[in-house]
């Protein structure tokens, strides 16, 4: 731990710091939104909408490459084609007469698959595998700006609709008898829910961020009785495995991301094992 | 004036009609009971005055607007609701939901907390506000929804079928409840149990894809076998109005 400490104040190891921070930074979101996921059952949507970022990320990197469109970076690739397919989700679990679990399997793969088409057709090396399961080389000190300004922004949307989206997950038809605008509402949790995606994409990767979106919000769900608390114990929990997940990963040379989410899950199997042993 | 009223109000479902040609107003004050067998329409009838369905022709004036714009001036109290027991929120966060409106932004402002812990208190359950909801029993789940729904500072107040998932100590509590309401507000009360219909109320909407209105006192078994289709085999209750069999329905 000590050498994980002295790498973080090295000056030649500028991404180990710009991992931690990103980290650190998408840590709040992703408690607070993820805590409304899970409190919805809505984590099978989420995983559709991060898996599609990669649809969003090759064409950043084709055009990028092929058309010289410098300005369209893999983030801002990544963040479009999620919050498109949140919309398109979105739509599709209120609106469409479709069966639901089918379009967003459909949205899920066809994601994945532009994405690979793409990167196949960009000249250079390019390996999917740095997006799909993250690598803490690619995280800019651009990218940090970037995540703590959707950051700041998704938690004052929260901040100021925390009461309406409460009211839509618990019970969508008397929110709507009040007034609420419960389809908006339900649309905004999925746009919220893909930009938080989007934060950590390059951290931890495509697949896993979805873990790191879920489970420390449901360990913390385990000894919660108020969302509040539920919220907060889920943002301690996210920085405190991104934080040590990093040190091991640092530490025994381990990829980053697998070592974070390893950790959240051997953290979430305790938590569940004693909360059985406390019950019986 | 009438706080409710269907004029030639017609509803369907793709091609089948549910509510044809509804036509009665309920005044302020009045406390109404709807009965009607399953799938004769009565949640319908409820969901038409709160303005989540739309009718296929006529016109509903709820509180002298249109059910949209002032179903926020009414409560709500579902048969159930399915909610997931694991969502962690507690007694007084569900009253609390009363409270809400379209722009109920930010933290919670403090009178709504006193309404909240008013309508608690109406219910007798402030010793439940910080107790988990899932925890609570049926019955006083239920009485937890009309306390949600009076926190909302209702004018009238729709009860689906309050008493249907409940034991027999907790029906009676709840029943106690509903009748300390009936000073206060418009009650519209969806029912199988004739019992608290014959008990409890002046008027009768009979629904079975038409709406008739008659008074208590004329639910007579002919009535009652001609809304239901059939015989119905029911128990018999002590009553003050019906001179026929009425009560919970067996069949």
């Amino acid at each position: 731990m000590v050498d994980f400490f002295n790498a973080l104040l090295d000056p030649d190891l500028v991404f180990l710091r710009n991992a931690l921070l990103l980290g650190l930074i998408g840590s709040l979101p992703l408690g607070a939104v993820g805590t409304f996921v899970v409190a919805r059952r809505i984590s099978y949507l989420a995983a559709a909408i991060a898996h599609s970022v990669l649809g969003g990320i090759g064409i950043a990197l084709y055009c990028s490459e092929v058309l010289n469109w410098g300005w369209m970076t893999p983030m801002l690739g990544a963040l479009s084609a999620a919050l498109c397919s949140a919309a398109l989700i979105g739509w599709v679990a209120l609106r469409s007469q479709q069966r639901e679990d089918a379009v967003i399997g459909a949205i899920w793969v066809t994601g994945m698959a532009l994405g690979l088409l793409f990167i196949s057709r960009t000249p250079g090396y390019i390996d999917p595998m740095a997006y799909l399961f993250g690598d803490i080389l690619l995280v800019s000190t651009s990218d940090l700006w970037i995540a703590g300004g959707v950051g700041v922004f998704i938690l004052a949307i929260l901040l100021l609709w925390h009461r309406q989206i409460v009211a839509v997950c618990f019970d969508a038809e008397f929110a709507s008898i009040r007034g609420v605008r419960a389809d908006w509402i339900y649309l905004l949790l999925l746009l919220l829910t893909a930009l938080t995606v989007v934060i950590l994409v390059s951290l931890v990767g495509i697949v896993l961020v979805i873990a790191l979106l879920t489970l420390p919000p449901a360990i913390a769900a385990l000894g919660a009785r108020s969302l509040g608390r539920m919220l907060s114990l889920a943002v301690l929990i996210n920085v405190c495995c991104i934080f040590l997940g990093l040190a091991l990963s640092y530490q025994f040379d381990l990829p980053t991301g697998p070592s974070i989410i390893l950790l959240a899950s051997i953290v979430y199997l305790f938590a569940h094992g004693c909360r059985r042993i406390i019950k019986v | 004036m009438p706080v409710i009223c269907f004029d030639r109000v017609s509803f369907s479902y793709g091609r089948s009609q549910i509510i044809e040609d509804a036509d009665f107003d309920i005044y302020q004050g009045e406390s109404v009971c709807v009965i009607g067998p399953n799938g004769g329409g009565k949640s319908t009838l409820l969901k038409l005055i709160l303005g989540l369905l739309q009718p296929d022709s006529g016109r509903i004036q709820l509180l002298g607007a249109s059910p949209r714009q002032a179903r926020a001036r009414v409560g709500y109290v579902p048969q159930q609701i399915d909610f997931d027991p694991l969502f962690p929120v507690s007694t007084l966060d569900v009253v609390l939901m009363g409270c809400l409106n379209r722009s109920s932004f930010g933290f919670r402002p403090r009178q709504d907390l006193e309404r909240a812990m008013h309508a608690l208190e109406q219910m007798g359950l402030t010793h439940k506000a910080k107790a988990a909801f899932a925890s609570l029993s049926g019955g006083q789940r239920q009485a937890v929804l009309i306390a949600r729904a009076l926190a909302g500072q209702a004018e009238i107040l729709l009860l689906d079928e309050p008493t249907a998932h409940v034991d027999v100590a907790a029906e009676q509590r709840l029943l106690a409840s509903i009748r300390s309401l009936e000073q206060e507000l418009t009650l519209i009360t969806v029912s199988h149990d004739l019992a608290f219909v014959s008990r409890s109320v002046p008027k009768v909407l009979c629904v079975n894809g038409c709406v008739h209105v008659h008074p208590t006192q004329e639910l007579t078994d002919a009535r009652i076998r001609e809304l239901y289709g059939r015989d119905v085999r029911m128990i018999r209750h002590d009553h003050e109005h019906l001179d026929s069999h009425a009560g919970h329905q067996h069949d």
